[in-house]
C-alpha cells in the first residue's frame, strides 16, 4: 500500500515537473508569436507586397516587393541547388557506406556541417566566391544558402533511408532487383514523405537565415534579378530596418518578420502533417 | 501386381525424384563463425522440403544460400558448390539477379512494397521481362489466382498492398514471387506471424504450388513440417543430422538426436 502511495507520488512530481518545462517553453513562444502578430499586422498592406523598399525618410510607405522577390528567388535555387547534392549523398550514406570509412567520414563532416554557425558558412563563401569576383552578388547568397541545405537533407534522407527495414530490401533483392532498382523503387519510396519533410525543414531554416546572407548578397535597395549583383532579401533588409531610427522603416521591419515567420510556421506545420501521413500508413 | 505396373511406379519415382538443387560440401561462414559444416543435399523437383532445427542451427542461413541473399554482407561467404539444374550458382560469373529470378524467396514477416497491389506484383515481373500492358493484366491475374488472393484483392488492385491484412499481404508477397515464374520458391517461416487460418491458408496453398514450383521451406513448427513437407531435413549446429522422407523422420528416424528433437525432449 505504501508503495503504490510513493508511486502515484512519484508520478505526480514528475508530471507536474514535465508539464512545468513545456509550459515554460510554450510561454516563450507564445510571447514571440504574439509580439510579432501584434507589431507586424499593422504593416501588413498591399503596399507591402508591391511596392520596394523605400529611401530612408522618404516619407512615402514603401514595401518589401524586391526583397520578398530577392528572398524567393534565393531560396529556391539553393533548394534547387543543394537538394539533390544532399539526397545523393544521404542515399550514399545510407545504402552503400554504412560500415565503411568513408561513410563515416563523411557522416561525421556532415555533422559537423550541420551544426556549423551560420555566420562561418557566409564567411566562407565571401572569402572563397565574393572576395575573387570583387562583388556581392545573389549567387554567392544562394551558394551560402545550399550550403547550409545540404547538411540538413543529407542528415534526414539518410535517417530516413535507415527507417526502412532491411526485410524489405531484402524483399527486393530476392526478385532478382539491381540494387539501383531497390533504392529508386522501393527504399526511396518507401520513404519520399520523409525526405520532402527533411527539405522543408531545409527550406524553413534557410528563410529566416541572416549571417550567410551579409557577407554574400548583402542587400539591394532596388528592384534586382541579377544574380550577379546584391540582391535584396527579406532576412538582411529586416536586420537593417529594424536597427534604424526611422518609424517607417521599423514598421516594415516589424511586417517582414511577420512574414518570415507565417511562412516558416507554415512550413513546418506542412512538414508535420505529411510526416503524421506516412506513420499512419 | 504384376511386374510391369510395379516398373511403372518405380519408373514413375525415380522421375519424381530429379534434384532441382543440390549442395555440394557446402561450407558457411559469418565472419569467423562457421555456421554451415559440409552440407550435401538434394531438393528434389516439384516437392516440398522441409527444414527443421532448433534456433541457429543453420536452417534459414541454407535458405539464403540457395538465392545467393548472403552476398548483400560483405562479410558472409560460402564454399563448396550449389548446384541448380545441374549448373554452379556460386560461380562468381554467375549473375545473382538471374538467379534469384530462378529461386523467388518468401520471408517471416510480410514485406509488401509501398505502392499498389497490382504494382506489387509487375514490379518483379518487369525486371525481368518485357511485355504489354494486357500480357501484364493477365500475368497479375495468374499470380493473384495461384495465391488464392485473387477473390479478395480483384476490386483493389489500384490500393496499396499495405492496406491487406497480415495473411493477405503474406499471399501477396508469395502471388509476387511466383509472378517472376521462378523454378524454386523459398519459404523462411512464412507463418509464424500469422493466425490459424491465415495460417491454414498458406498450408492448402503450398499444397497447390508444388505441382509448379519446387518449395523448400523453414519452420519452427514441427506439425507443419509434417503435414505439408514431402522430404524433411533436421539440421543442428550447422550440420545435416538426417534428410528423408518426411513420414519416414517423424515416425521411424535413423539418428537419436533426430528423434529427441521431434519428440519435443530436445530443442
Amino acid at each position: 500500500m505504501e508503495l503504490l502511495i510513493r508511486r502515484k507520488f512519484a508520478n505526480k512530481v514528475a508530471l507536474t515537473l514535465s508539464m512545468l518545462a513545456m509550459g515554460f517553453g510554450l510561454f516563450w513562444l507564445a510571447w514571440i508569436l504574439l509580439t510579432t502578430f501584434e507589431l507586424g499586422i499593422a504593416g501588413i498592406s498591399l503596399d507591402l507586397f508591391t511596392k520596394m523598399t523605400p529611401p530612408p525618410g522618404a516619407g512615402e510607405p514603401g514595401g518589401l516587393l524586391n526583397a520578398i522577390v530577392g528572398s524567393a528567388i534565393m531560396v529556391s535555387l539553393a533548394t534547387a541547388l543543394g537538394t539533390p547534392i544532399g539526397i545523393l549523398a544521404g542515399v550514399y550514406l545510407a545504402e552503400y557506406g554504412r560500415h565503411t570509412w568513408l561513410g563515416n567520414s563523411t557522416r561525421f563532416i556532415n555533422d559537423i556541417l550541420l551544426s556549423a554557425p551560420s555566420i562561418v558558412i557566409g564567411l566562407f563563401i565571401y572569402a572563397v566566391y565574393v572576395a575573387k569576383v570583387g562583388n556581392f552578388s545573389g549567387i554567392s547568397g544562394v551558394f551560402a544558402l545550399a550550403l547550409i541545405v545540404i547538411p540538413v537533407v543529407v542528415a534526414t534522407t539518410e535517417n530516413m533511408l535507415k527507417l526502412v527495414p532491411d526485410t524489405l530490401r531484402e524483399a527486393a533483392f530476392a526478385l532478382g532487383a539491381p540494387k539501383s532498382t531497390v533504392i529508386l523503387k522501393v527504399t526511396l519510396k518507401a520513404s519520399t514523405t520523409g525526405v520532402i519533410t527533411g527539405i522543408l525543414l531545409a527550406v524553413a531554416r534557410i528563410a529566416g537565415e541572416t549571417a550567410p546572407l551579409l557577407f554574400t548578397a548583402l542587400s539591394n535597395q532596388f528592384w534586382s534579378l541579377n544574380l550577379n549583383e546584391p540582391m535584396a532579401n527579406l532576412p538582411v533588409t529586416i536586420f537593417k530596418f529594424a536597427m534604424s531610427p526611422f518609424k517607417e522603416w521599423q514598421q516594415i521591419a516589424w511586417a517582414g518578420v511577420f512574414l518570415i515567420t507565417l511562412g516558416v510556421l507554415g512550413l513546418n506545420i506542412v512538414a508535420r502533417i505529411l510526416f503524421r501521413q506516412k506513420h499512419k500508413n | 501386381m504384376n511386374d510391369t505396373s510395379q516398373n511403372m511406379m518405380m519408373n514413375e519415382t525415380v522421375a519424381q525424384l530429379e534434384a532441382q538443387m543440390a549442395f555440394k560440401s557446402l561450407d558457411f561462414y559469418y565472419g569467423k563463425f562457421h555456421a554451415l559444416k559440409n552440407v550435401n543435399l538434394e531438393i528434389y523437383k516439384r516437392h516440398v522440403t522441409a527444414f527443421i532445427g532448433p534456433s541457429g542451427c543453420g536452417k534459414s542461413t541454407l535458405l539464403r544460400v540457395m538465392n545467393r541473399m548472403y552476398d548483400l554482407y560483405p562479410e558472409q561467404r560460402a564454399t563448396g558448390e550449389l548446384l541448380l539444374d545441374g549448373e554452379n550458382m556460386l560461380d562468381r560469373n554467375v549473375d545473382v539477379t538471374v538467379l534469384r529470378a530462378k529461386v523467388g524467396m518468401v520471408f517471416q514477416k510480410p514485406t509488401p512494397f509501398p505502392m499498389s497491389i497490382y504494382e506489387n506484383i509487375a514490379f518483379g515481373v518487369r525486371l525481368h521481362e518485357k511485355m504489354s500492358k494486357s500480357l501484364m493484366d493477365e500475368r497479375v491475374e495468374w499470380a493473384l489466382r495461384k495465391a488464392a488472393l485473387w477473390d479478395e484483392a480483384k476490386d483493389k488492385l489500384g490500393q496499396s498492398g499495405m492496406s491487406l491484412s497480415g495473411g493477405q499481404q503474406q499471399r501477396l508477397c508469395i502471388a509476387r514471387g511466383i509472378a517472376v515464374k521462378p523454378e524454386v520458391l523459398l519459404l523462411d517461416e512464412p507463418t509464424s506471424a500469422l493466425d490459424p487460418i491465415s495460417t491454414m491458408r498458406i498450408e492448402e496453398l503450398i499444397g497447390e504450388l508444388k505441382e509448379e514450383f519446387t518449395i523448400a521451406i523453414v519452420t519452427h513448427n514441427m506439425q507443419q513440417a509434417a503435414r505439408i513437407s514431402d522430404y524433411t531435413a533436421y539440421m543442428y549446429l550447422g550440420e545435416m543430422i538426417e534428410f528423408g522422407v518426411t513420414d519416414q523422420i517423424f515416425i521411424k528416424p535413423t539418428m537419436k538426436a533426430t528423434e529427441d528433437y521431434i519428440t519435443g525432449r530436445f530443442g
